[in-house]
């Protein structure tokens, strides 16, 4: 944790005599961070960011694992979807605001599906490669002690498959974070991308810088949170490949 | 189970995107969507063969392709670099270990009134956008690289009094390759995805500025045959980045033991 502080540090000393209109003192920065993002103005613009990016990641979530082990565990479904779904995941995801945009008008609907279409591809597909490389001994196994239907979903290749999943979700979680700032940015009454494009517009730069400082840490604060739920769920995994790795 | 019976994976793929495309040509024409917000697969296709017909068209996919290749490689040559620097000096590692897992998950996007501020609407906008969010894909992966050199390979190059240029050469560089590849195959399509959504939002030149201005005119199949087209560059760029790794590394035991299984 030295370079950061050391990093903030010399950020803070160089800036701080500075005289240019776009990088003030790192000093009016903290200022204007202590001003801007008052509890009421959290409440009103990053909390329905917040929720956005929480409804869009779940419900991507939830469809991607979900058909991901239907596509998965079907040869033949799965060699019929894959071009497709190999072209709907190369879209880059901010060309689909302007799109879901003619269908959900510019409400809460539509960021909540721009974020699911755009992050369901990495879960999607992560999990159908994971449910693909499901061990046949552990099928076989589980087949043969009569485990079959719901319990062969989820005791045995959902568990299989959890690793890549998380891998699915990592990416997604990144991919939301950008949706949720897109598509505020491009039309929203409120939010944190609305309110960072706001202070550009109106040249309020310590306040803009304020709230990139603010975006970088709420990425920071989910990818810490991610990691810490997926090390709590992969125990198992990271202690089978440490193991391996001792006896290779 | 034979393999008529399983079908063959080129046809089936082949049938799939048929099908997508009479779905997509039927939804709008039964009346099950309007045709205001999706317009029939015909009348993209349609679109798509009148914006091949002009010039502003190629000159906007021209400025997307121009501002992914630049930034990719500005930002490959800096990971690169970085991460040789980086992963092999024990101390450096150590102490850029947390800053590094701090700026990676910052928002690219973050950067785009940044960007507006600093370039508005011309080139160094785009460029900002892609180095950023490509350079940490390639840092990270030869950070891993630099990880992953065998001690015994290190150590047999020391005792043969390899010089420091001759290790980076003939132990690091190998071992590394092919995480660089990974990392370059990441970026490059991280790169696309920010050079359009720079283009998209800041209205930098491009195809996502026309994407923009086809919203704004209300030109829909056009807007969705930009879409389409922004969709294939992405296909494009997965498939030759993937061949080139796969030729560039056939030497080595991780695509070599690809082909053996």
């Amino acid at each position: 944790m030295v370079l950061p502080i050391v990093l903030f540090a010399g950020w803070f000393w160089l800036s701080d005599d500075s005289e240019s209109f776009y990088a003030p003192p790192l000093r009016t920065i903290f200022t204007a961070f202590k001003d801007t993002w008052q509890p009421e103005r959290l409440r009103a613009d990053v909390a329905p960011s917040l929720l956005r990016l929480f409804a869009g990641y779940l419900l991507a979530a939830l469809i991607g694992i979900g058909l991901g082990v239907a596509i998965g565990l079907n040869r033949r479904l799965r060699a019929v979807l894959e071009p497709i779904l190999e072209f709907f995941r190369a879209i880059p995801p901010p060309v689909l605001v302007p799109v879901i945009m003619l269908f959900a008008g510019i409400g809460d609907g539509m960021k909540v599906i721009v974020i699911v279409f755009g992050c369901v591809w990495p879960i999607l597909l992560n999990t159908v490669e994971g449910v693909r490389a499901v061990d046949g001994v552990v099928l076989d196994t589980a087949r043969a002690y009569g485990v079959t239907g719901p319990a062969r979903i989820t005791r045995v290749i959902l568990p299989s498959a959890s690793p890549q999943i998380a891998t699915g979700l990592r990416q997604a979680l990144s991919i939301a974070i950008i949706l949720m700032v897109i598509s505020e940015m491009f039309a929203a009454s409120n939010g944190l991308g609305f309110t960072i494009v706001q202070f550009q517009r109106s040249f309020a730069i310590p306040e803009m810088w304020s709230g990139i400082i603010l975006l970088g840490l709420l990425g920071f604060a989910l990818s810490l949170l991610f990691r810490l739920a997926e090390r709590r769920a992969l125990r198992w995994y990271e202690g089978l490949r440490a193991a391996r790795r001792r006896a290779g | 189970m034979t393999s008529a019976r399983r079908g063959n994976p080129v046809l089936l793929g082949f049938a799939g995107l048929a099908g997508l495309l009479v779905i997509l040509e039927l939804l709008p024409r039964l009346g099950l969507v309007k045709d205001r917000y999706l317009p029939p697969a015909s009348r993209i296709v349609a679109a798509l063969a009148d914006e091949a017909g002009t010039a502003a068209f190629w000159r906007a996919l021209g400025d997307t392709l121009y501002a992914w290749a630049i930034g990719l490689l500005i930002a490959v040559a800096a990971g690169v670099l970085a991460g040789l620097v980086i992963g092999s000096v024990p101390v450096l590692r150590a102490l850029t270990a947390s800053t590094v897992e701090f700026l990676r998950p910052i928002p690219s996007v973050a950067l785009i009134p940044l960007a507006v501020l600093l370039y508005g609407t011309r080139l160094g906008s785009t460029l900002l956008l892609v180095c950023y969010a490509a350079f940490w894909q390639v840092l990270v992966q030869v950070l891993y690289g630099v990880a992953d050199v065998d001690p015994v390979a290190e150590e047999t190059a020391r005792s043969y009094r390899f010089s420091t240029w001759g290790r980076v050469r003939y132990v690091l560089w190998p071992t590394a390759l092919p995480y660089v590849f990974t990392g370059v195959r990441l970026a490059a399509s991280v790169a696309l995805v920010l050079a359009i959504t720079a283009e998209l939002v800041i209205g930098a030149p491009g195809l996502g500025k026309e994407i923009a201005t086809a919203q704004n005119s209300d030109a829909v199949p056009t807007m969705y045959a930009l879409i389409v087209v922004t969709g294939a560059l992405g296909v494009l760029i997965n498939l030759l980045t993937r061949t080139g790794e796969r030729r560039l590394l056939a030497w080595h035991q991780s695509v070599r033991g690809e082909v053996a299984i």
